[in-house]
């Protein structure tokens, strides 16, 4: 129980000023790093989703996660191990072109790491690749080893839950029939 | 021009009005000018009570809030007159007390740009609020300060911060009161889980030993009646936090006292004795709980709590009972069965009598030649007022004494300093309590350092002619920390000693009456005097220098290794 483990915070709130710090400050008080972070606004129009990964112990993790549901702006907040999500992250590997063209197997390599060429010019050649971490670590190893690279990037994890809906879907128009049966 | 269309001013004036408003706290700066202004022509409507710093403005928001059950309202200046009010909402965040603090805000074009008094109050503000809220555009006042007061005052309670630009006071809108009673993302009182009230009241059934701990949850839903029908029908004894105070009546027979670090002995035993732990309203704080691996091992617990991250937050628990006490009490008394557990409520007597020998005697009898004691002028004072006075206090021996040895008739009768601790509290909120309950006593305990924090609102005692009883238990020093000096330092006294004012004098130069008094003969007839004497009062009680509040347990002790005293 007092291992700490690789969380995946999901959170869904209204779109106001000031709400990521609001998160952020209840994880500094505990002493949580956040590893990666990704705000974007959700399926639903007006909400907007963060998804934030933290290793944490199981008991510090849902006490976190209260007392961010608490905030008002807050509609949901939940958290997931690995093992109950589909996730990805985007990673970006600027390189140099000359390299990059003597470089032997390069089709291979490509293929190898699903990875896509963005961008090619007379400097530099951008590739991209999504998947887990380790995936898109890898491939920077192995361009760090061969050819260098000249910049990475790598985005927060994005994530959904295996399981069939989105709860907040379920929570918002449980809201709904409440509100109704109330007038 | 339409009379709908007025000054963003204006709209927030109404806006408090609408609320229910009656009563202001605050101070006036450049910022809120145009507020102020028009304050000016609501002045039969809203009484304003000027304090003599924000800070205190705000400790007496929170004062008129805990006495009142209503939402305290401060209204202060950008910049230092915003920075000044953070205490007293760190406090109101502590001890769930609803309040909300409007302060000005450089116009809106200057945002950002470390404009002259401009401060980051939202910024400042959030880790200390329920929500704080910018308004930048006039527009936006009647949403923005209705669901500021539906946020502060619903669920469990705390501060809100409106931060006012100055141009949205100036500017123009066409106004209508919206009242705000539903927010989305927001469900102040959840539903309680029937199976969850089943499995509570099916333990408490099968407990022998039950004992119920009772926090100011009970006193802020107003669920006091139904706590004592919950009590009396399955006898169970109970204890309160030192914010749980007066939600049961002190001579009430299953009230067994007070919970923690200074408490009474038998409720800091039971809990390690008992077979059901029922919390309710309460949040586990470590003075109540002490070193948590050692509490409560034995017990099965039932947490009664309107905020679900409370609970467990502290101390695992059996069964969450999570909702709002009065609904939930209720839904569990009914499925209880009647029960009696004589044995175990009169096991409390054994406890109570080595207290009271070892401790409480000592304190409100002593010998005649020792100087005055603490506990003996609280006591007397109390009973003076015949258990009917607000006890409000501020921080240190003095606020442990008064809640030890004060006893209560009516709920809502204790102000005091309880997850923060700030001195300097207890005089303005002696100013919001008496604005808040004028028709009751309030008596202040207060000591000789936390007064001088806060001790310039005597100019707003002055003004307002308030009737507040001060009683200043002088002992010269910054006692609390002197204890721990003396008990765990070596008797190091590390800056605690204080040269001190006549505060007797003090009063008398703010037109309070005022008076010395420091020998056990002219106790009783200098209280006669103070409470006699219609208007503000100071009594400064010489006391013992090297007194001290037992008993204790030691900070992140067992809860049953009580000190009874010197050894
Ligand atoms: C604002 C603030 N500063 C410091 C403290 C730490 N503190 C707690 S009790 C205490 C001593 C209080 O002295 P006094 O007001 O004379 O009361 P006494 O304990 O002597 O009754 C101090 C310094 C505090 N609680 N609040
Ligand atoms: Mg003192």
């Amino acid at each position: 129980m007092n291992t700490k483990q690789l969380y995946t915070v999901i959170i869904f709130s209204e779109n106001t000023v000031g709400l990521l710090n609001q998160i952020t400050i209840i994880f500094t008080r505990r002493q949580l790093n956040i590893e990666t972070l990704s705000v974007s606004p959700s399926a639903i129009q007006g909400v907007h989703k963060f998804t934030i990964t933290t290793f944490a112990e199981k008991d510090m993790i849902d006490k976190v996660v209260k007392q961010i549901d608490k905030r008002v702006d807050i509609l949901k907040a939940y958290y997931n191990t690995d093992e109950d999500l589909v996730h990805q992250e985007i990673a970006l590997y600027k390189v140099s072109a000359e390299l990059f063209m003597k470089l032997k197997g390069v089709e291979e390599l490509i293929r190898k790491y699903n990875a896509r060429v963005l961008e090619v010019n007379e400097d530099c050649i951008v590739l991209e690749k999504s998947g887990h971490y380790e995936e898109t670590q890898a491939l920077f190893l192995e361009l760090s080893r061969s050819i260098g690279v000249l910049q990475f990037i790598r985005s927060g994890r994005i994530a959904i839950t295996k399981s069939k809906v989105e709860r907040l879907s379920d929570m918002l128009s449980a809201m709904e029939k409440k509100i109704q049966a109330n007038q | 021009m339409d009379k709908n269309v007025i000054t963003g001013s204006e709209a927030l004036l109404r806006t408090l009005i609408a609320e229910g408003v009656d009563t202001i706290f605050g101070y006036p700066g450049g910022q809120v000018i145009p507020l102020y202004d028009c304050l000016y022509d609501y002045s039969d409507r809203l009484k304003h009570i000027l304090a003599r710093h924000e800070q205190g403005a705000t400790h007496a928001a929170q004062g008129y809030a805990r006495v009142s059950g209503k939402t305290g309202v401060v209204l202060v200046t950008s910049g230092p007159g915003a920075t000044n009010t953070i205490t007293g909402i760190a406090d109101a965040m502590m001890d769930s007390t609803p309040i909300v603090v409007i302060s000005g805000q450089v116009p809106s074009p200057l945002l950002g740009s470390d404009a002259f008094q401009e401060i980051d109050v939202i910024g400042i503000a959030q880790p200390i609020t329920k929500w704080a809220y910018q308004i930048r555009k006039p527009e936006e006042i009647a949403w923005a300060v209705s669901r500021a007061f539906y946020i502060a005052s619903t669920g469990r309670p705390g501060p809100v911060v409106i931060d006012f630009a100055k141009d949205a006071q100036i500017g123009l809108v066409d106004y209508v009161y919206e009242k705000v009673s539903r927010i989305r993302s927001y469900q102040p009182v959840p539903e309680a889980d029937a199976e969850q009230i089943k499995t509570a009241a099916r333990l408490i059934n099968e407990a022998e030993k039950p004992f119920a701990l009772v926090g100011q949850g009970v006193i802020l839903g107003g669920a006091e009646k139904e706590l004592l029908a919950f009590l009396e029908k399955a006898d169970i004894p109970a204890a309160a936090t030192m914010l749980g105070l007066s939600a049961m009546p002190s001579d009430y027979r299953l009230n067994k006292g007070m919970l923690g670090m200074h408490g009474n002995v038998g409720p800091n035993r039971k809990t390690n004795d008992c077979d059901v732990l029922i919390a309710i309203g309460m949040r586990f704080d470590d003075r109540v709980t002490g070193n948590l691996q050692a509490y409560a091992r034995q017990a099965k617990i039932i947490h009664f709590d309107i905020d679900l991250s409370e609970i467990g937050k502290n101390v695992p628990v059996d069964v969450s009972v999570w909702g709002d006490a009065k609904e939930t009490l209720p839904a569990v008394t009914r499925l209880l069965n009647p029960a009696t557990h004589t044995e175990w409520t009169g096991s409390f007597a054994a406890d109570e009598q080595e207290e009271y020998e070892k401790v409480v005697e000592k304190e409100i009898h002593p010998e005649g030649n020792r100087p005055l004691q603490m506990g003996e002028v609280v006591r007397k004072v109390s009973d003076a007022a015949e258990s009917d006075a607000i006890l409000v206090t501020d921080v240190g021996q003095n606020q442990m004494m008064a809640v030890r040895y004060f006893r209560y008739n009516h709920t809502r009768s204790v102000v005091t300093s309880g997850g923060l601790g700030t001195m300097g509290f207890g005089l303005p909120a002696a100013i919001g309590a008496k604005e808040g309950a004028p028709d009751r006593i309030v008596c202040l305990f207060t000591g000789d350092g936390g007064l001088q924090m806060t001790l310039q609102e005597l100019g707003t005692i002055m003004q307002e002619k308030l009737d507040i009883k001060i009683i200043v238990l002088n002992n010269n020093y910054l006692g609390m920390v002197r204890q721990w000096q003396e008990l765990f330092f070596d008797k190091r006294y590390s800056a605690t000693t204080m040269a001190n004012p006549d505060f007797a004098a003090i009063a008398r130069a703010y037109g309070i009456r005022s008076r010395k008094v420091a020998k056990r003969e002219e106790l009783d007839e200098a209280i006669a005097e103070m409470f006699n004497s219609s208007g503000a009062f100071m009594l400064v009680a010489e006391v013992e220098t090297h007194g001290m509040v037992y008993p204790m347990v030691p900070a992140g002790a067992a809860i049953t290794h009580i000190i009874m005293g010197k050894s």
